[in-house]
This record gives structure tokens, C-alpha cells and sequence, in this order.
């Protein structure tokens, strides 16, 4: 199945391409803000950036209606989804910075923290594990006849595990309304695709669950609002939960793989080591590799 | 008031609790179209709807993880595990997420997980299983285990309405072997509070579920045959244990014995053992002495399954034991 391209992007306004523009560069300013107070060594653990999918998760997550009250699950790269969702830079900074009056109390990591009344639920670190969860919120939408729609993010790696299976069988079979968005970047943290999963395409998985599939360019934000709104359309039609596979090319263009790499160098000339964490290219995890 | 079995009392707190709150919902592996595998959730879904009974997929995480989910939009499911052995595939998401969602994320989980335990039945390793230890040092959860059929009844209710997860095991030896007239009424069991089973002065045991049945068979022998009185306090709730009843009954006997089916390294007993060793060791007369469950997966053949499982006769030689400390 081909990417789809955006075609027209006619269904948003000059506004709603500036609301998506705005909420990429927020993403971006954000974590380039994070980096600079984790190398002040105010950001304490991890820093994870979603460096170049800044537009798969604001894409998608604009598809969404607050309005009626639709609700995701980011996960560690979907920072842009949760500010679509109404999450503030301020709250991610204190989470960040472990304040006693962040979201959590400074009792939870980054951006594992939700917020129900603006639609977001905080993930917790096992991956899959928010898929089971998000079939029960949307059965609970199913159960009391609510017009509102629900969608978790997973990335490659993800696809893996035992909850993600469950969680999208079991919302299949129930007829939940769900979508879930698998973000291909090509890598569970070195963990290149090919050693993740026989299947051709990660979207094929969808057949096997009996739901909707499509794909699309996860660096093309209005191609993923697009696919996105036609999964929620659907969803909250009742016709199936779907699942979308946002792809985004290992082939990344040549400036944007060296710009990576350069920041990986630099960050292990500050003793960074393994941190901040980023999705890594090709050639910074060969470089990793031989070095030990 | 006629007598009713312990499977009739869970049954009964099902249906009243799915009567008197909408949000209340079950979902399970073979609990609604066929009824359970053992008829405990019989004419659910005949009276409530494949809405509100839900025959799921064999997926133990999608049943917890989908139950916490609809928890957090303010349901109450209520989660059977076929045969409790089978909570172990939903132990990422019971221990992970559940138990930690209020602490992290200020996001409650009303819900409910229960299913049969224990042996007796000459059911095997996987038939027969008492998985509390493995929850017990998970902080966030409440585990519960009635030994009466009033209590099967006032616990369902009451973990119904507890706004946090809990962890309701019943024993399938239980299910049809005990009956009891039950209190009228909305009958609700605290959580969190024992029950003296048995008065006595001489030696406390401290036991829950079907051993509080072989508990009580050995007081009385103990009574007869060497004319000691043994008191037997059923713990009913695990998780909050019931600190005060415990400390209580070792200041009323001073020897202590300890009893449950689990098996013994790193079961119940180690940690009640230890919170008396803290609160209350100058009461003690005797060390605290268990009867357990031998360290090995549950046998399947008859003398083999006896012989691991603590009879009556393994808790009366310990009574002994203890009284001639």
C-alpha cells in the first residue's frame, strides 16, 4: 500500500495550517528548551525528544474533536499531541524538573501525566500497555452510547508486545472506537524494523485483527491529519476501530541524518552517554556499536 | 432464611451490586453465553444484556488493562480470571499500571479482579494456585479472601464499591462444600478488618481462606484431646492487613501459629510474622510457627497433593508444638 501524500489539504483553513504549524514549532522550542536545562543539569533523568516527528504526532492528534470530548494516549515522542490536547509548557517543564506542584506531584517521569477533562491520559513506561487501556475508555464511550472517539499511539517497536495485541483484538472484537497510530521510525531504540517483525509493511497487521489499515507520511502533517481524520470519522461512525500506520522513512533526507549524528557526537563529548535519548539514525547507532 | 452456598452468596452480591449501580459491568472469558465455568456468573447476561456481561477474547491483559480504562471513566467493571492461576498473564498490567494509577496520575481504579482459587481439588499446578504473595508487596492494590459465605457476599459487595483495585479470591473448595444462613439486608463486609472465627486463650492461629476450616477442625480436636483453647482469627482481608486483630490476639494467647495454603518461602505468613516481631515481640512466649503449603508447583495425584497441602492433622501437630513451648 503506497503512503498516502496529502493531496489538496483543502478541508483546512489558512488558520488551522497556522494552529498545526504552531503546535510543531512548540513541540520543537519545547525540547530544544529541555535540552538546554538537562545540560544545566536542572532536568534530572532522561530527556526524549521526538527530533523530526514533531508532525506525526500534532497531525494526528489535531484529527481529534475536544470538543465532543475524544480522548489519547501519548507515549514518549507524542509531546506534540498532548499540547494539541491543551497540555501546557509549563507543566511539562515541571514534570520535567521534578517540581512538588507538577502534574504529578514530582511522583512521575516527563510527560507521564494526564488529564482526563482535556483528553489526555498519562502513559505509563511499558510499551503496549496503554492500548488495553484505551480499548477501556472507548468501550466505556461504546457502553454509555457517547459520541466521542479515542486513539493511542505506539511506535514500531511496540507492535511487538503482548498488551498491544491484546489491546487491538480486543477492541476489534468489541467494535471499540479506537484508533491506533503506529509511528514507524524505523527504530525501538537500536532496534532496527527488520529485527522487529517479519511482516512486509506494519500496517499489514491490521488485516490480521479484522480492522481498517492505512498508511501515510508521518513527516507530512497534513497527509496525517488527513488519514488520522478519516480513521476518527470512521470510528465515531461505529464502523470499526482502524489503525493507522504513520511511516517515517529511515531514508531520512541527507541533512536531517547528519544533523542527528552531529548532535549525538556532541552529546557524548559532554559525557551525555546514552542520554538525552533520541531516535537514532542509521549511522550514530553504528558509531555506538563499535566504540564498545 | 434458608441456607445458601458460598458460590450462592458471591452470585447473590453480583446481581444485587448490578442492580443497584448501572456502572457496574462484568467482563470475562466464558461468563456470559455459557455462565461461567463454574455457573458463578449463571443468568447474567440473560438479565443484563451482552452490554453489561461480556464474553472477552482469552486475554487476561486486555481484560485488567480494558477494566482500568473503563475505571477511569468512571465504571465499575468487575474482572473474572477463569481460574485465578490465570492472573499471572495480567500481572504487568495489575502491578504496573492499576496499582500505581492513582499514586502517579491522581486516576482512580474502581474495579474489581476475581476468579477461583486455591486447591483441594486435585486440580494441578494450574487449577489450584493462590497468587496473593506475588500481590501483596504491591502497594496500590487490596487483596481480600473469604473463608464464609457471608463474608464471600459482604466482601464482593464491598470491593464493588471500593474505589480502588481489588483483588477478590474465592476458593473453589469453598464453593459448594460450606452453607450459612446469611445476614439480610445490604450485607457489607468491611475491607480491611478480621474476624475471630474462634475464641481462645491458649494459642492464636492466624489463617484465612480454607484453612480456616481445618483451623477450626483442629481447635476442636485440641479441645477435646488436650483440653487447650485455641483461638482462630480469619484475616478475610490481606491487603490492608488487620494490624490491630493481630497484635490483639498475640497479647491474648502469646503463642502464635500461622496458616495458609500458599506456599511457604516468601508467602503471608514471612510478613505477619515480621509486623509482630515489630509491634508485638515482648507478648510472644514461643517462637511463631507455620503451616504451610511445601515449596513445590501443586501436585496432581491425590496422596501427592495431600501431601503438600497443610492438612488438619499438619496443624495440629504444630499446636502442640507451640503449647509445649
Amino acid at each position: 500500500m503506497k503512503p498516502s501524500q496529502s493531496e489538496s489539504g483543502g478541508a483546512l483553513s489558512r488558520e488551522q495550517k497556522l494552529e498545526l504549524y504552531y503546535f510543531m514549532r512548540l513541540t520543537r522550542s519545547l525540547e530544544e528548551r529541555l535540552v538546554n536545562l538537562y545540560r544545566q543539569t536542572k532536568v534530572v533523568g532522561g530527556l526524549f525528544r521526538s527530533l523530526g516527528q514533531e508532525a506525526d504526532a500534532v497531525g494526528s492528534a489535531y484529527a481529534l474533536d475536544r470538543s465532543k470530548g475524544d480522548v489519547l494516549s501519548p507515549l514518549i515522542r507524542n509531546l506534540g499531541s498532548m499540547l494539541v490536547q491543551g497540555a501546557k509548557p509549563n507543566e511539562i517543564i515541571k514534570q520535567y524538573m521534578a517540581k512538588g506542584d507538577s502534574p504529578t506531584r514530582g511522583r512521575e517521569l516527563n510527560i507521564h501525566y494526564g488529564d482526563l477533562v482535556r483528553g489526555f491520559i498519562g502513559q505509563i513506561s511499558h510499551l503496549g500497555d496503554m492500548v488495553p487501556v484505551m480499548a477501556g475508555v472507548t468501550l466505556s464511550f461504546k457502553m454509555r452510547k457517547e459520541n466521542r472517539v479515542g486513539l493511542v499511539y505506539v511506535g514500531d517497536g511496540a507492535t511487538s508486545t503482548g498488551a498491544f495485541h491484546e489491546g487491538i483484538n480486543f477492541a476489534a472484537v468489541q467494535r471499540c472506537p479506537l484508533v491506533v497510530i503506529v509511528e514507524n521510525n524505523g527504530y525501538a531504540y537500536s532496534t532496527p524494523l527488520s529485527k522487529q517483525t517479519a511482516a512486509k509493511q506494519l500496517v499489514d497487521k491490521a488485516i490480521g485483527y479484522g480492522i481498517a489499515g492505512e498508511q501515510a507520511d508521518g513527516n507530512d502533517v497534513i497527509a496525517t491529519y488527513e488519514v488520522t481524520k478519516r480513521a476518527v470519522d470512521r470510528a465515531r461512525g461505529r464502523r470499526c476501530n482502524t489503525y493507522r500506520a504513520h511511516h517515517l522513512p529511515p531514508e531520512r533526507p541527507r541533512r536531517a541524518r547528519q544533523s542527528i549524528v552531529r548532535a549525538g557526537r556532541r552529546d557524548r563529548a559532554v559525557g551525555g552517554g546514552e542520554r538525552p535519548d533520541r531516535p537514532l539514525s542509521q549511522g550514530t547507532c553504528e558509531r555506538r556499536i563499535r566504540k564498545h | 432464611m434458608s441456607e445458601v452456598t458460598y458460590l450462592e452468596a458471591i452470585r447473590q452480591a453480583l446481581f444485587e451490586e448490578m442492580d443497584r449501580d448501572e456502572n457496574v459491568f462484568c467482563l470475562g472469558e466464558d461468563i456470559g453465553a455459557y455462565g461461567g465455568a463454574f455457573k458463578v456468573t449463571d443468568g447474567l447476561m440473560a438479565k443484563y444484556g451482552e452490554r453489561r456481561v461480556i464474553d472477552t477474547p482469552i486475554s487476561e491483559a486486555a481484560i485488567i488493562g480494558a477494566a482500568a480504562g473503563a475505571a477511569h471513566m468512571g465504571m465499575r467493571p468487575v474482572c473474572e480470571m477463569q481460574f485465578i492461576d490465570f492472573i499471572s498473564t495480567g500481572y504487568d498490567m495489575l502491578t504496573n499500571y492499576v496499582a500505581t494509577a492513582r499514586y502517579r496520575a491522581m486516576l482512580p481504579c474502581p474495579m474489581v479482579v476475581r476468579g477461583p482459587s486455591g486447591g483441594y481439588v486435585r486440580g494441578g499446578p494450574f487449577h489450584s494456585q493462590n497468587p496473593e504473595a506475588a500481590f501483596l508487596h504491591t502497594p496500590g492494590l487490596k487483596i481480600v479472601y473469604p473463608a464464609t459465605a457471608s463474608d464471600a457476599k459482604g466482601l464482593l459487595k464491598a470491593a464493588i464499591r471500593d474505589d480502588d483495585c481489588v483483588l477478590y479470591f474465592e476458593h473453589k473448595y469453598l464453593y459448594r462444600r460450606i452453607k450459612e444462613e446469611l445476614p439480610t439486608g445490604d450485607h457489607v463486609t468491611p475491607i480491611g478488618k478480621a474476624r475471630i472465627a474462634r475464641e481462645g486463650k491458649d494459642v492464636s492461629i492466624i489463617t484465612y481462606a480454607a484453612t480456616v476450616w481445618k483451623a477450626l477442625e483442629a481447635a476442636e480436636q485440641l479441645e477435646k484431646e488436650d483440653g487447650l483453647s485455641v483461638e482462630v482469627v480469619d484475616l478475610r482481608t490481606l491487603l490492608p492487613m488487620d494490624d490491630e486483630a493481630i497484635v490483639a490476639t498475640v497479647k491474648k494467647t502469646n503463642r502464635v501459629l500461622i496458616v495458609h495454603e500458599d506456599t511457604r518461602t516468601g508467602g503471608v505468613a514471612g510478613e505477619i510474622t515480621a509486623r509482630i516481631n515489630e509491634s508485638a515481640f515482648e507478648w510472644l512466649d514461643a517462637p511463631i510457627l507455620r503451616v504451610t503449603a511445601a515449596d513445590v508447583p501443586l501436585p496432581y495425584s491425590p496422596p501427592l497433593e495431600d501431601y503438600v497441602l497443610p492438612q488438619t492433622s499438619d496443624i495440629v501437630v504444630a499446636l502442640r508444638k507451640l503449647a509445649a513451648y
